[in-house]
């Protein structure tokens, strides 16, 4: 029993191989009673300490998405914008700076946890909302909304992101996923929805100047139309989201070693499955609604984060919501500073600086064979 | 497996079923094509097309025939051929059903180029010429990339999905950076339109045909075939497999960028074509022939629809080919997972 609750704390990486991981051996973790206290002690003050850093860092980046802009501010202007009512800057803090910075912390934590619970329950290390399909299938869905019921407030967006988003999450998972699949299979499946939902989402744009007016900005994936509204708006569905989320982190745990295994500590598989999907739908149809389609910081944030914490989800989740929004929003400052006179959309920024690592990824290790 | 022997020595093998098969979606092609050049505006009767086809016809006739109706309808041909054929070759040169240009991102790297163009404002003609170079730079970048010793199938499929995924974020940017009119007429491209094509858009792509058609289905099929059964055992029999594997992704490449250019990133011909004549011929391996066939009744019948579907309202052959496309896609994605073959 000793060593499967230990296993069950480490769960080893998922691998690009198509061998089930559970069949691994548990890294080497000293047995428990021996040497082990004082490291394993240690190890939690690492990863406590890793987390406070983290933390710290999420806070510069967020002092330099409401510093940064078309108005470059000086920290001591920032700062008298947040508290004082009467100061210059309050306006372009409170109406502009601040709910874009909000939508962005908002956002980028929905997608790190997505796809860190993804990547964690489909055994697929490849996983990522945007590049299996959910955020098109959200994107289908509003554009639908948007050119053919006269939809265009986030307030109804978010609705029909969620019902395409749970539509895609479903369908992927039940043709690319479940047991015997591998990364490839269950990227093809993502990148071949995905091929689908952008033609449809071009046909509509295509049918519907005004559609295409709204829309284009909206598909690059952009924090640019943040307004407190729009923040209030998607809270609620990224909370909840986010709490499912971190409440599959043990279970999902105890699924990595398999059903029967995960069956013998006592987690439920398919309950575990259902509340993984519906967080990942939450979390993703919420932020695109809010955002549009952003790709690759589900992907980026959990496999960086794996490397310092481990795959036990207890840690990697909180680090992953931390440090997702801090790439999303570093990105996003990167695209305003970038972009001068204008700026580059967020979404456009992650996919660049995304790309580059998802292929060094699939070309670093041998490939398996199906 | 039928084989012809002529007195000079030469044999040729076929089978007489994807013979069939080839003939019948030619001729349904033809039937397409005799009513598409028969409706419109100026309605005409078959009989009045095929004399006005064979140089009889009115003024009036020849002219609606010859300029308007007759160069939309070769380019339709052409395209659906050119997709059908790059998609039979990806799909054999990665062992995956999925492994279309489409997916890969190929026809990305046309699109980027194309809006490129659109931005900065170039002609019709510069904007082919673009959608050329990025498809073919495309090609480049993923094959280098997939690179390792070889470049194994699963590999150029990831590589493939995550240039695909960049592009996309770039051609979405792109968008944004066209005015609004400018931004209509990418879209437009994007979808894959036929509407005005005149003799200029189906030449290049003729001219392409003609040389790599030939040279992949004589010279490279029965090497091909042997590919399907994996590099070990093609090595095995003879097949210089990097060699034709660089050759045949080249060939494919070509093929999607031109028939790009003419006629914007069609969806899913490319990937619908080749499994719709499989399923015809019952024959495993490459269909090459029958794929050209259907691809090429696939787009005309495709066009012919999106013409006339909607009296008055004219859609563009992409947003057509997309709803089938799409369709067939959850239906096989459901079937090969059911099969366990995805």
């Amino acid at each position: 029993m000793s060593t499967a609750v230990r296993r069950v704390a480490t769960t080893p990486e998922p691998t690009l191989d198509a061998t089930p991981t559970v069949t691994r051996p548990a890294p080497s973790v000293p047995a428990r009673g021996t040497a082990a206290p004082p490291s394993r002690r240690g190890r939690r003050a690492a990863r406590s300490a890793g987390l406070i850093t983290a933390v710290a860092l999420l806070v510069v980046i967020v002092v330099l998405s409401i510093a940064v802009g078309a108005k470059a501010m000086p920290l001591a202007d920032v700062w008298s914008g947040l508290l004082h009512r009467d100061a210059t800057e309050y306006a372009v803090v409170h109406k502009m700076r601040l709910p874009r910075t909000l939508l962005g912390l908002l956002a980028g934590t929905a997608l790190g946890v997505a796809g860190a619970v993804m990547q964690a329950l489909t055994r697929n290390p490849l996983a990522d909302p945007g590049l299996l399909g959910i955020n098109a299938g959200a994107s289908a869905a509003v554009a639908t909304a948007a050119a053919f019921l006269g939809v265009t407030a986030v307030g109804g967006h978010v609705w029909f992101a969620l019902l395409g988003a749970a539509a895609v999450t479903a369908l992927v998972y039940a043709v690319g996923g479940g047991r015997g699949a591998t990364p490839a299979r269950l990227a093809l499946a993502g990148a071949a929805l995905n091929a689908t939902l952008y033609s449809y989402v071009s046909a509509v744009m295509l049918l519907d100047t005004a559609s295409l007016e709204r829309l284009r900005f909206w598909t690059v994936g952009s924090l640019a139309n943040a307004d407190s509204a729009t923040v209030r708006r998607v809270l609620p569905f990224i909370l909840v989201g986010l709490l499912v989320a971190l409440g599959t982190a043990r279970p999902l745990n105890a699924l990595a070693l398999g059903d029967d295994a995960a069956r013998a500590l006592g987690a439920r598989p398919a309950l575990i499955r259902a509340a993984v999907i519906v967080a990942v739908t939450l979390l993703c149809g919420a932020a695109t609604a809010a955002c549009g389609p952003i790709v690759f910081v589900g992907l980026l944030v959990p496999h960086l984060v794996r490397a310092l914490t481990g795959p036990d989800l207890r840690w990697l989740l909180p680090y992953c919501a931390v440090l997702a929004p801090a790439l999303l929003l570093g990105a996003d400052v990167l695209g305003r500073v970038l972009g001068r006179p204008g700026e580059l959309q967020v979404g456009m920024v992650t996919a660049v600086l995304g790309g580059p690592l998802f292929l060094w990824l699939v070309t670093r290790r041998p490939v398996a064979q199906p | 497996m039928s084989v012809i022997r002529t007195p000079g020595g030469l044999s040729v093998r076929f089978r007489p079923r994807a013979l069939g098969v080839g003939v019948g979606a030619a001729l349904l092609a033809a039937g397409f094509g005799l009513v598409a050049l028969g409706s419109g505006d100026y309605p005409m009767g078959p009989t009045d097309v095929l004399r006005t086809l064979t140089g009889g016809g009115t003024v009036a006739e020849q002219f609606i025939v010859y300029e308007l109706r007759l160069p939309r309808l070769v380019t339709a041909l052409l395209v659906g051929a050119a997709l059908a054929l790059a998609g039979t070759l990806f799909q054999s040169l990665v062992r995956n059903p999925l492994g279309s240009p489409d997916i890969l991102g190929f026809t990305q790297g046309a699109s980027t180029g194309a809006l490129v163009v659109v931005v900065l404002g170039g002609s019709s003609l510069a904007l082919a010429g673009a959608a050329v170079v990025g498809g073919l730079g495309t090609g480049l970048v993923i094959y280098t990339l997939a690179w390792r010793r070889g470049v194994h199938g699963y590999r150029l499929i990831l590589v493939g999905i995550g240039v695909a995924a960049i592009l996309t974020g770039v051609n979405g940017y792109l968008l944004t950076r066209a005015p609004l009119m400018d931004a209509a007429r990418a879209v437009l491209w994007l979808t894959g339109s036929l509407d005005g094509r005149g003799w200029v858009n189906a030449g290049p792509l003729l001219a392409v045909l003609v040389v790599v058609a030939p040279l992949v289905l004589v010279g490279c099929a029965p090497a091909l075939r042997m590919m399907e059964l994996g590099d070990d055992a093609a090595s095995a029999v003879g097949v210089p497999v990097r060699r034709l594997r660089l050759v045949l992704l080249a060939a494919a490449v070509l093929l999607v960028s031109f028939a790009a250019a003419a006629a914007g990133p069609v969806a899913f011909v490319a990937l619908v074509a080749p499994h719709l004549a499989k399923r015809l011929t019952r024959a495993p391996g490459p269909n090459l022939l029958a794929s050209m066939a259907v691809g090429a009744a696939l787009l005309a019948g495709a066009d012919l629809l999106a013409q006339r579907a909607f009296a008055g309202h004219q859609l563009p052959v992409g947003v057509v080919t997309g709803v089938i496309g799409g369709g067939y896609l959850v239906w096989l994605l459901a079937m090969e997972r059911r099969a366990g073959r995805l």
